[in-house]
């Protein structure tokens, strides 16, 4: 009996649990991959060194004429006619006969005289020698070097984006070294901030994702994440330092749950529209979204505004409702990644293993079934709508009390938003929320050093998001790239029903 | 009989992952002949079908049009070939005429861009004619009747030049007169050198009006007989692979006290319309009341009234004793009701769901399934596994989802969760529809063990063949209203078919009640 047992435990979780779930991420992973492909393409054709290569008239010719064959490598020979020309990115490559044997890319300009280090150039080429003549290549001179380029702009790119959002390796292990040499952790704690900041970025991606991804699962379309955000946030922040002389172990609780009760209560109103009078939550939380937004513009400048401050922000919440952090400065990971932790697992918990997430999931799945098994669909559209509203405002109430320790206008820049394609892409499952909310935290923190170190624009990043999002919502795309069969069972992610309905 | 078969399969096999749907099937079809292709659901008709119609790849066998070696890629392939298909399910735009559908995707057109409907409908008229296929090219597909839906998808076909037709289990909508109708739309059909093949498990029908009948059996062909060499009895064992009882064994009925009775009820549909009109009965523990009628009489409604699906207008549900019109579907379930849902997809099962949660779609929040609010994962397995042995649901496991199973054992996963309640009443609403043999077989003796334990059956269907088989007393529905209640023993075939229709037979038997 007990062996049976057992068997059925195995049969369950061998053949069910870990099979569907690498089904299920198969596709998401592919798009994410597909995704930071094209939006290598993307680096690629807006890097300056390309774009020149590709234009009609590239690059500055040296007629061979010009240099004299049998003189010393002379750049400046080679460039005397063109030095004004001659820019950041182009291709100075050294030739003899007919082959290249040594190349180099202008990187820096000083008052237009280009040195070029023939040391240095001699140990990468052995075999360059004086006389060689220099030359300024043109794109159909070598069409390699315009590939050649693209692939080193893609490669900065993502290497700045790694080392932005994960970290520098290199740093890492030297601080560590130093670390355990000397036991001053600073430079390691310097080398870890990159992948710390990702995770602080994720944290409100792993709430407002839950909401989302909840919403979905009760058949609801949610986009009012980012009003029950604010609201949220404005709660928990006036209960932060309105309430002084709490300790921290009462004070911060309160200003968590205040959130929860915010987003819950913004989330709550079309819940109840839609059960009593059948409007369309798409609509009604959009518009709450609004309300939201300028509740938030009129409490910060009027009854939440600082004292003495001449900008609409709130008095700063006192200490005792911070989340506090894991590490010293300058590292901002604080506890909500923790609480982050336990509402993943409670949403997982209540989803899966409670008659509320049963009755959630039916109505959602099929509103008949759920009418005929004597499940009040009205009742769970409100209860579910209260829960992801809940969420959402733990994601406000997680930013003001971890990072900001105040309020102001534009304190989330769309986590609400951001959330809607998040679930999407984690298939409305909390563990697939939170793979994707790391995700995203790691590409929204990683983009600002794309940006200083490669120059790379950081719509880029959003780009690639949108893609990934474009082809989880449309598998059929990535089934055809990589000639993948449709599994038998659908795997449709249902995202709500009809307008009608 | 000319010698060259206007269409010929061979060997065709089609490997689903996992399923072999169509293995080595032969088919031969002869110019001038109804070909009935017979089979449980599952058996690969459709399939085969798909296959012909060139919305699947075969993964052997060849196709032969006219003995000519034919690849069919697609629909239009299979159309140019002459192959025409009328789908269970029309393929029918509601809000456009008659001529509007059957030019839909082939529009003739004069210069260049207007729509020559009147060519259309006087082509329309002449097929018509030719066929007797009584259509007013002029009227709205809402409008019409199924039955005469279903001529217009015929049409169509004719209209694109067909004659191979394919007929998808055609009578499942249809009313027995109408039935009637299309057997002799058929024979008139066949009469003008066009080929049917006509798909069904109704083995009466196949009887009645085929020329040969090709039996499929998981997948293989296993005979192709004559109507004058078959039985109904024989054809069912070929189709199940085993002895089969056709009619169902039943002892007399003891009523017991009433459970159920119904007083004026009058209920409204979604838009408005009145649909329940007054309807009285009393039903008592241990026996069946069938509810006869065509679809779209109120059955629907009245069903959905009695279970708390549905608000009720005026009128009252009195089940055991307590007032029920308008009470919630729980309370219902509580009672002791057990509902078997007319449409098992829509309301009956959420398909995507493995089995062991619709086994527990009613009963997950109380216990052993659920404590407080915590599901009770072990008990809902045991009890799915103990369900899905003891009624025989085929599956691979409990944990495959319900969208998966065929419809005979998507039947069976509702049936093993209504029927393990201890139930006072069981409401069955077409508890078989769309079923093979061995399912419908299998449901019914069900519902006469629930019978003989002393529940109160209601049992709703459009299957006059299943009303007589397992009711103790019929009740016809016709338009609303209950326009009398028989003993079952008492009444013809005939007199059931003529009061269904509205009519009111002569030599009513004494025991009936008949509506004023």
């Amino acid at each position: 009996m007990a062996d049976e047992k057992k068997k059925a435990t195995k049969e369950r979780n061998g053949n069910g649990f870990w099979r569907r779930a690498g089904r299920t991420m198969l596709i998401p992973l592919l798009a994410v991959v597909v995704g930071l492909l094209l939006g290598g393409v993307m680096v690629a054709i807006s890097d300056p060194v390309v774009l020149r290569g590709l234009s009609p008239n590239p690059w500055l010719v040296v007629p061979s004429g010009e240099v004299d064959p049998s003189s010393q490598i002379d750049l400046q020979t080679a460039l005397k006619f063109h030095k004004n020309e001659l820019q950041i990115g182009d291709y100075l490559a050294f030739k003899r006969g007919n082959s290249y044997i040594y190349r180099e890319v202008v990187k820096e300009i000083t008052d237009r005289e280009t040195q070029i280090d023939f040391e240095r150039a001699k140990n990468r080429a052995p075999n360059l020698e004086a006389g060689n003549v220099a030359i300024v290549l043109t794109f159909s001179d070598r069409p390699f070097f315009v590939f050649e380029a693209a692939g080193r702009a893609v490669w900065q790119a993502y290497r700045a984006l790694f080392i932005g959002s994960i970290g520098d390796p290199q740093r890492i292990a030297e601080g560590w070294r130093a670390a355990v040499q000397d036991g001053n952790w600073l430079a390691f704690r310097e080398a870890m901030r990159p992948i710390t900041e990702s995770l602080v970025t994720s944290i409100p991606y792993i709430f407002a994702g839950l909401a989302v991804a909840l919403g979905f699962q009760a058949g609801l379309f949610n986009i009012g994440a980012e009003g029950q955000i604010a609201i949220g946030a404005a709660l928990s922040t006036y209960l932060g330092y309105s309430l002084t002389g709490l300790p921290a172990v009462l004070h911060l609780p309160i200003a968590l749950i205040g959130g929860m009760v915010g987003g819950a209560f913004w989330g709550i109103i079309p819940g109840y529209l839609k059960a009593k009078t059948g409007a369309h939550e798409v609509i009604n939380t959009i518009m709450m979204n609004y309300v939201a937004f300028r509740l938030m513009s009129w409490l910060l400048r009027g009854p939440m505004q600082r004292p003495g401050a001449g900008k609409p922000v709130s008095p700063f919440v006192l200490e005792s409702a911070y989340l506090p952090t894991f590490f010293g400065p300058p590292l901002r990971l604080h506890a909500g990644l923790i609480v982050a932790i336990l509402a993943v697992i409670f949403v997982w918990w209540l989803l899966y293993k409670t008659t509320i997430g049963f009755e959630l999931r039916t109505v959602g799945a099929n509103p008949n079934a759920a009418k005929y098994s004597g499940m009040s669909v009205a009742r769970n559209i409100v209860i579910a709508m209260g829960i992801s509203g809940a969420l959402a405002g733990l994601a406000g109430a997680n930013e003001v009390l971890g990072l900001n320790h105040f309020l102001a206008e534009g304190f989330s820049p769309g986590y609400g938003f951001d959330s809607i394609a998040l679930a999407l892409l984690g298939k409305s499952h909390p563990l697939g929320v939170v793979l994707a909310a790391l995700l995203f935290g790691t590409l929204r923190s990683g983009a600002t050093s794309m940006q200083s170190l490669a120059q790379v624009p950081i719509d880029i990043i959003t780009t690639i998001q949108a893609l990934v999002i474009v082809f989880i919502a449309a598998p059929e795309i990535i089934r055809w790239l990589f000639r993948l069969k449709a599994t038998g069972e659908e795997e449709k992610t249902v995202i709500t029903r009809g307008w009608g309905s | 009989m000319p010698d060259i078969p206007v269409l010929e399969l061979r060997g065709i096999t089609k490997q689903f992952p996992g399923v072999l749907a169509n293995d080595n099937v032969n088919l031969t079809l002869m110019p001038g002949e109804i070909h009935a292709l017979l089979g449980e659901n599952g058996a690969g008709k459709t399939t085969l079908m798909n296959i012909l119609y060139g919305l699947y790849k075969p993964t052997k066998g060849e196709i032969f049009i006219r003995g000519k070696h034919a690849e069919i890629h697609g629909p239009t392939d299979a159309i140019s070939q002459g192959i025409g298909m009328v789908h269970q399910h029309f393929m029918l735009v509601p809000v456009l005429t008659v001529t509007e559908n059957v030019m839909l995707g082939q529009e003739t057109v004069k210069s260049g861009v207007f729509l020559d409907k009147r060519t259309v409908a006087r082509q329309i008229r002449e097929i018509s004619a030719q066929h007797g296929l009584d259509v007013d090219p002029d009227a709205y597909i809402k409008d019409l009747p199924v039955g005469v839906q279903q001529r217009v998808e015929i049409i169509k076909v004719l209209y694109r030049n067909a004659d191979i037709l394919i007929l998808d289990e055609p009578t499942a909508v249809l009313t027995p007169q109408e039935v009637e109708d299309l057997f002799e739309i058929l024979q008139s059909l066949v009469d003008k050198g066009i080929s049917i093949i006509f798909i069904t498990h109704k083995l009466k029908e196949v009887l009645a009006v085929a020329d040969r009948i090709t039996v499929l059996r998981r997948g293989k062909t296993v005979a192709t007989v004559t109507p004058a060499e078959s039985t109904e009895q024989s054809l069912a064992e070929l189709m199940v692979g085993r002895a089969v009882e056709l009619t169902v064994q039943k002892g007399e009925a003891v009523p017991q006290e009433p459970v159920l009775s119904v007083r004026d009820l009058v209920v409204k549909d979604d838009r408005e319309n009145v649909t329940v009109d007054g309807v009285s009965f009393t039903l008592r523990a241990g026996e069946v009341l069938g509810i006869a009628g065509v679809q779209g009489n109120g059955q629907t409604e009245l069903v959905e009234a009695l279970t708390g699906m549905r608000q009720v207008y005026t009128g009252s549900i009195r089940l055991l004793g307590k007032e029920v019109a308008n009470a919630t579907p729980r309370t219902v379930t509580e009672m002791g009701v057990g509902h078997v849902p007319e449409d098992r997809q829509r309301d009956g099962l959420v398909l995507s769901y493995p089995i062991k949660d619709n086994m527990v779609l009613n009963t997950y929040y109380r216990p052993p399934f659920a404590h407080w609010v915590v599901m009770d994962e072990e008990k809902i397995i045991e009890a799915a596994e103990k369900r899905v042995k003891e009624y025989d649901v085929r599956t691979p496991s409990i944990y495959a989802t319900a969208g998966t199973l065929s419809g005979g054992n998507q039947q069976k996963v509702i049936v093993a969760r209504e029927f393990s309640r201890p139930n006072k009443l069981l409401v069955a609403s077409q508890p078989t529809r769309g079923l093979d043999v061995g399912s419908i077989e299998y449901i019914h003796r069900r519902i006469i063990e629930q019978r003989d334990s002393g529940t109160a059956i209601l049992l709703v269907s459009t299957e006059l063949d299943e009303i007589r088989a397992l009711s103790d007393r019929i009740a016809v529905m016709f338009e609303g209203k209950i326009v009398a209640v028989v003993n079952a023993a008492d009444i013809s075939k005939e007199q059931l078919g003529l009061l269904m229709a509205g009519a009111m037979p002569k030599d009513m038997p004494p025991s009936a009640v008949v509506a004023q």
